[in-house]
């Protein structure tokens, strides 16, 4: 019993990593949903209190609103002392998410006709944290205005009221009489933030490169990185994805400067620690393709682990599965011989073996775990060499990622950025003997990422 | 003569629901000859085989071949489609091609690939009757097996199939492809150079597929995926690992060579020589037609060893393979319906009535057919006639 539990949350916290709900390579954005969400029923029907523990580890922003909608929604079924720790965890969480997930969380609530105390309180403070109400009201004007109705709160800003729910013939706030005067003036325009600018350029029929060239200073940096990417700011498993959007004789020519960009992103992501010697085993197979909303997502994380490994070891031997030695002009293409691709690695010697892959293996099937299991059944019963699995993809039909072996950890990841931090979960979770360690460790976490609040 | 694979080595197969792709992997690419297709679009192909004889199908592309003399590389070209203006939406759009394999240039033959070995199966014995035997219809003497059709799938309607070649990753050197569905083998496909596969892996949705195939893929589950398996009992070292790794690549090699492709490899093949290109011969094959046995079609380009440079086949379903043994036994008894009947271990009657039920009844002539139906009748009384005796 404990150790299913156990197990289930791993599963879970794997899953919420990894999953976006989007299409993937071998299963359609359909089977994705379906999957991811029967799997947050499961976990919710039967592990409340863990369900709302994974709000404080590094889960990604789709599965943190999706537990915090069904965590209101079923508000019914739990205890008061849950409600107020789930209160807790989501109001910390929901400050670390990206607004526009939160608004889009709200209009959900209101969908669902989620109206309960706890709730209207969590959005009413929520809005009460933002550091400029109004700059919200013009970027997210729909949806703060139905967030407002829905909770019946008062406006944090007095002429918010009359912005958002009437007209008024001049603001005295700044960016709301920019965005009225916008309506008329072409000038104005450029001082509102870039998605409503788009908008009235639009309506002004502007001409796109110049609006794009003047409202350059507007954008956030992730929009200008959309735009124009400035690759010496970029985090590594970002670079990492742009890096593999060039086309090969791009990248050849411009070789230098990306490898020293790549480098440099790989020292900042590597923090203080150290490895000894490491062998990454790094899937660059056709399937890698990811899908078109995920364009190459699992090499680019192969990529940015590779640069990253590469850093932190002292003595790092890089294999591609495609059996490829220059990863800069990487592309998915070739089968999956993972089994002996590991062979080649334990061959090396090294203290540490990382396989980075989405885990279907098919030259032959299944050889990767078994050489793994036997590995560490036969010639390595000692554990003198740790393996770890790190995989990026979610599978439908497992509700986790796809594992090799039961005696090899496999963590899902989403940014190679992450990867000391889920090797080291790994290695707990090795080395688990019971959900009363897990309990702990999560009730852990979920202390420090209040107190970090 | 048996169709002669060496050169290609056969790797682990990927399985996607019920269909299962074993790929062939060539450790020398045979850079003489080369393959392109050219894309045709979706219009009906109507080819001039002879001067008297029209073949009708769809043909969605066809391929090129490229080849030299002396040895040196051939030249690559990639795809080419052929446009046409698109036709007003009240016609049925038909596309003439002259011949089935024609020459275009020097060194270079154009083929319409499968509809070349369909069309030496449909022209079996296509001139009908040699001996004006009394049991032949007019129709039979003067025209022959004319109009002969037969039915099949295109690809993309094969539940699965398009999935599993999706997602299908190509190994690096793999020049060809066996295609199981419900581990029933329904094509093979090989290409004489890795780039060529490359380009030419997606044309298998667009291959024809027997009915059998068809209703396999419809109503099959999905198959298992053979797993390695390792026994960890003589492993001490990594060495031993990977030895026992090896073999166990060695193990599916050796069983699929000998047990899930020797219905096609095993077999016996009838091979008739369409064209001669350089040291190359491009021909199409028919089985012996045994029934209760695998039945494959199709057409090869063998180099002056003999070896296979590019292999497509059709695997026939059972009535058609009965078809083509009915045909083939009357042929190698003059179209004599008595003395094949005695060859077969059945009766005149039997026998006329086996060939109706394959399709060929109006071959022969109507009273004597009918003559069959009653003597059969006689023979075994229906149930209907049976009263019990008060």
């Amino acid at each position: 019993m404990d150790s299913t539990t156990a197990e289930d949350m791993l599963m879970f916290v794997n899953a919420a990593t990894t999953a976006t709900g989007q299409r993937e390579f071998h299963s359609s954005v359909g089977q994705q949903r379906l999957s991811l969400s029967f799997l947050h029923e499961y976990m919710l029907g039967n592990y409340r209190d863990l369900y709302r523990a994974a709000l404080a580890l590094d889960i990604n922003d789709h599965n943190a609103t999706i537990i915090v909608r069904r965590l209101l929604e079923t508000a019914a079924e739990a205890t008061p002392e849950q409600r107020r720790r789930e209160g807790q965890l989501i109001a910390r969480r929901l400050r670390l998410v990206a607004p526009q997930r939160v608004y889009d969380l709200f209009r959900q609530l209101r969908r669902a006709r989620v109206n309960n105390r706890r709730t209207r309180g969590i959005i009413r403070d929520w809005i009460a944290t933002r550091p400029d109400p109004a700059f919200d009201a013009v970027k997210y004007r729909g949806a703060l205005k139905e967030a407002l109705r829905h909770t019946h709160t008062v406006p944090p800003h007095d002429e918010l009221g009359p912005f958002l729910f009437g007209q008024q013939a001049h603001y005295r706030t700044p960016i709301l009489e920019t965005w009225r005067r916008a309506h008329y003036e072409q000038a104005a325009i450029y001082e509102l933030p870039y998605t409503v600018a788009e908008g009235f350029a639009a309506k002004h029929r502007i001409d796109r490169k110049l609006f794009l060239e003047r409202i350059a200073p507007r954008m956030t940096r992730l929009e200008r990185q959309r735009i124009q990417a400035d690759i010496t700011q970029m985090p590594l498993t970002r670079l990492a994805s742009y890096v593999l959007s060039l086309p090969i004789a791009e990248r050849r020519d411009r070789r230098a400067e990306l490898t020293s960009a790549l480098r440099a992103a790989a020292a900042r992501a590597r923090g203080q620690e150290k490895w000894g010697k490491v062998a990454a085993v790094l899937d660059d197979s056709y399937s890698t393709l990811g899908s078109i909303h995920k364009r190459r997502r699992p090499l680019a994380v192969a990529l940015a682990c590779h640069y990253l490994l590469e850093a932190l070891a002292d003595s790092y031997v890089p294999l591609w599965t495609s059996g490829r030695t220059d990863p800069l002009l990487a592309y998915p293409h070739g089968a999956t011989p993972l089994g002996d691709r590991i062979l080649d690695a334990l061959e090396s010697e090294p203290d540490r073996v990382l396989i980075v892959s989405d885990g279907w293996d098919n030259a032959p099937y299944g050889l990767a775990g078994e050489v793994l299991r036997v590995f560490r059944t036969n010639v390595d019963p000692e554990r003198k060499v740790s393996v770890v699995h790190l995989n990026p993809v979610y599978d439908v039909d497992d509700f986790d990622v796809k594992r090799l072996t039961p005696s090899v950890p496999t963590v899902g990841v989403r940014d190679a950025e992450d990867l000391p931090a889920l090797v080291e979960f790994a290695r707990f979770t090795e080395g688990l003997t019971g959900l009363g360690q897990l309990t702990a460790h999560l009730d852990d976490r979920a202390r420090r990422f209040l107190e970090d609040g | 003569m048996k169709l002669d694979l060496t050169g290609l080595t056969t790797r682990p197969a990927q399985v996607w629901g019920g269909v299962r792709l074993v790929p062939l992997v060539r450790d020398e690419p045979v850079t003489s000859l080369r393959l392109h297709a050219q894309i045709y679009g979706q219009e009906v192909g109507v080819v001039d085989v002879d001067p008297r004889t029209y073949y009708t199908s769809y043909i969605p592309h066809g391929f090129v071949a490229t080849w030299t003399d002396d040895g040196t590389p051939a030249a690559a070209y990639g795809t080419e489609i052929m446009r046409t203006e698109a036709p007003p939406s009240h016609c049925m759009p038909l596309r003439f091609h002259r011949r089935m394999a024609k020459r275009t240039d020097k060194d270079r033959v154009r083929f319409l690939p499968m509809n070349l070995a369909i069309e030496g199966y449909l022209a079996l014995h296509f001139g009908g009757p040699q001996v004006v035997w009394e049991q032949w219809s007019q129709r039979a003497i003067s025209n022959g097996l004319s109009p002969r059709e037969e039915e099949a799938y295109v690809g993309s309607e094969i539940r699965g199939l398009a999935d599993a070649l999706r997602i299908f990753e190509i190994h690096p050197g793999q020049c060809g492809m066996l295609i199981y569905v419900a581990d029933a083998l329904a094509a093979a496909f090989v290409v004489p150079h890795p780039d060529d596969y490359r380009a030419l892996h997606a044309t298998a949705i667009e291959d024809l597929y027997g009915e059998l195939i068809y209703h396999y893929a419809t109503l099959s589950m999905p198959v298992q995926q053979f797993r390695a398996q390792l026994s960890g009992s003589h492993v001490r070292t990594l060495a031993d690992l990977r030895a026992a790794a090896r073999a166990q690549t060695v193990a599916w090699r050796e069983f699929h060579d000998s047990t899930m492709s020797a219905g096609l490899l095993a077999a016996h093949y009838d091979v008739r020589r369409v064209y001669k290109m350089g040291e190359f011969t491009l021909s199409r094959f028919l089985p012996t037609f045994q029934l209760k046995q695998e039945n494959h079609i199709g057409e090869l380009i063998t180099d002056h060893r003999g070896q296979t440079a590019y292999l497509k086949t059709f695997r026939l379903s059972d009535a058609q393979s009965r078809r083509g043994y009915l045909l083939t036994q009357l042929a190698n008894h003059d179209w004599h319906l008595p003395s094949t009947a005695a060859d077969l271990g059945v009766t005149e009657a039997q026998l006329g009535l086996r060939m109706e039920s394959a399709g060929f009844g109006s071959l022969l002539r109507e009273d004597i057919l009918a003559h069959y139906r009653s003597v059969s009748r006689e023979r075994s009384p229906s149930n209907m006639d049976r009263r019990p005796k008060s």
